[in-house]
């Protein structure tokens, strides 16, 4: 009844109930506690109507109680008159401290809400910039490795075939780096602004992981990546693209995060309407605390090694659930990540081969 | 020989550098245009091997230069591109381009994506043998070998192959190949390009999950390659 979010409607009448059904009570015992402290309690009840509804019903309250109280309970009972000059004072005493009542309330309220405000925006700058130092870092390494070579191949220093190799290589490395940094913070701002739109479309799952392993190979890693399939895996309706960049993602991010020449497992399954893609690792897993947030945007492992943009896990969350899918991570008894998505969706079993 | 030419339009001028550059190293005869306008002008002029096409032009938008050059030009048209977007890709396969590449590209990628369009474009559209050293297809006799032995196709399989063989190099829609194969009615029913495509790839290719002849472009269609 008194939350703040009450209908405004429900305001006034209840500011109006609630001074009724207490003049009421008072109005049983006004031969017992006398007008003055009917006064008090009177006003007691337009402070509690100012600390919950907002100025108007308060206002409301109070000009009602005081003209409940002078017809009810200031002799001549029955009428607006007021016999006496200290009733008639403390009658206007009574409007004015109601009406200041309810006016210095409303202002407590109001400055309260400003505070909470500037709190809540500097604690969202604060994120602000730490998000955007972390950024700033991923995006000026590479960037520095680049000019930093170039100058380093334009001065005239003497150098190896050798040294040159390495430093094309940096530049090589760095430019890589870069463009996948672009990619993700482009992917992001996309879904961000809700400008994808999965196509569902039938395809052959298979296929996308073989593709996104032959995609990887430029990263010259050397973990196995082992595929597991159901034999016979059906076609499932689903956005090609944004399949393909989630296997890529997760499969990159084993890649970058797991031990030399560990394996990297990828199964597919599917049960009934629904399709299930778990990536299995050998790595250290992830801290149980921080489960919880590894799919945020810009999140970052504590002690995570740099590289990362802390956005593509949770562009794999954006992208699977643009296809009504679920992600979830979990660790794995043996050690090592487990990622497990769900795609509910159309299943085709439909051989047009066999009539030939 | 004479050297063979190659129209870059492109407003980027560090784009138009490297590509001048890649190609001229590797020696192409290569003129530059910096707008639609001009592009169109230096095809009609030089009437070169091959024209490379950003579709972000200052001018004109590249889908509109590409449908222009089109009316008359026959030669490969390749897309250079920043928009990743499918849609805008398949638009500009509709519109007449054989390939396309996003930017950034790889040098190496798109030299032997060149390469493989100049060769392409040689070879007399009428040849009714397409032959590399361990795969031939016979589209008069509709016999596929394989190694040497001959492996057997279902009509659609072959007719499937048939297709993408004949257009090595290009990038073939789904919606173009379920056309041509199955017809009009056929155009968005994806699951039969997906079923024979992998059928066909278990029964020529080496290993189907790796596949090096057909190749897959992702959300768009297919590419034939003659390894």
């Amino acid at each position: 009844m008194f939350s703040r979010t009450s209908n405004p409607n429900n305001q006034y009448i209840f500011s109006i109930i609630l001074v009724v059904l207490i003049s009421l009570v008072c109005f049983a015992f006004k031969d017992i506690i006398g007008y003055k402290v009917i006064a008090f309690i009177l006003l007691v009840t337009v402070s509690f109507v100012a600390m919950f509804y907002r100025i108007v019903p308060t206002l409301l309250a109070a000009v009602l109680s005081a003209l409940i109280w002078n017809f009810f309970f200031i002799k001549p009972y029955y009428t607006f008159h007021i016999g006496n000059t200290e009733d008639k004072f403390m009658f206007f005493m009574y409007f004015v401290i109601a009406l200041i009542n309810a006016v210095l309330t409303f202002k407590i309220r109001q400055i309260e809400r400003i505070a909470n405000e500037k709190e809540s925006k500097l604690q969202s700058i604060k994120l602000y910039n730490t998000l955007l130092d972390s950024l700033s870092h991923e995006l000026k390494t590479p960037i520095a490795a680049i000019i930093g070579s170039t100058d380093a191949l334009q001065s005239n220093a003497i150098m190896t075939e050798n040294q040159k190799e390495k430093l094309l290589e940096e530049i090589s490395i760095a430019s890589l780096r870069l463009n996948n940094q672009v990619e993700n913070l482009l992917n992001m701002s996309r879904l961000e602004s809700g400008v994808i739109v999965a196509k569902m479309d039938w395809v052959d799952v298979n296929e996308i992981v073989y593709e996104v392993i032959r995609a990887l190979k430029i990263k010259s890693y050397t973990q196995k990546i082992v595929v597991t399939a159901t034999e016979n895996l059906p076609l499932f309706k689903l956005d090609y693209g944004l399949t393909e960049h989630v296997i890529y993602n997760l499969l990159n991010n084993a890649i970058i995060y797991t031990p030399e020449k560990s394996t990297i497992t990828i199964n597919l399954s599917y049960s009934e309407n629904t399709l299930q893609i778990i990536i299995l690792d050998e790595g250290n897993g992830f801290p149980e605390d921080e489960i919880a947030f590894v799919f945020d945007k810009f999140y970052r492992l504590k002690n995570s090694r740099p590289g990362g943009s802390g956005l593509g896990l949770s562009i794999v969350k954006g992208f699977v659930e643009a296809q009504n899918g679920t992600v979830t991570l979990e660790n794995r008894v043996e050690g090592g990540a487990k990622f497990i998505i769900k795609i509910k969706t159309e299943v085709s079993k439909f051989n047009p081969t066999e009539n030939e | 020989m004479n050297k063979r030419q190659i129209l870059v339009i492109d407003d980027e001028s560090q784009i138009r550098k490297l590509l001048e550059i890649t190609l001229s190293t590797n020696d192409f005869d290569v003129k530059l245009a910096e707008n639609g306008l001009e592009g169109i002008r230096y095809a009609a002029t030089f009437q070169p091997d091959l024209i490379m096409l950003d579709l972000g032009l200052p001018d004109i938008d590249g889908q509109k230069v590409l449908q222009q050059l089109r009316e008359w030009y026959l030669n490969p048209i390749m897309i250079l591109s920043v928009k990743s977007e499918e849609s805008e890709i398949v638009k500009a396969l509709d519109n007449g381009a054989n390939d396309y590449l996003i930017k950034p590209f790889r040098t190496q990628e798109l030299l032997a994506r060149v390469r493989s369009h100049m060769r392409n474009h040689i070879k007399e559209a009428s040849e009714p043998v397409i032959t590399s050293s361990n795969f031939s297809i016979d589209l008069i006799a509709r016999i596929v070998k394989v190694n040497n032995e001959e492996v057997k196709l279902t009509q659609t399989e072959f007719n499937l192959l048939a297709i993408l063989a004949k257009n090595e190099g290009k990038v073939l829609t789904h919606q173009y190949l379920l056309k041509e194969i199955w017809g009009k009615s056929y155009s968005d029913q994806t699951q039969y390009l997906r079923v024979f495509v992998a059928q066909l790839r278990k029964k020529i290719e080496k290993d189907a999950n790796h596949p090096e002849m057909i190749l897959t472009e992702s959300g768009i269609g297919y590419r034939f390659i003659l390894t």
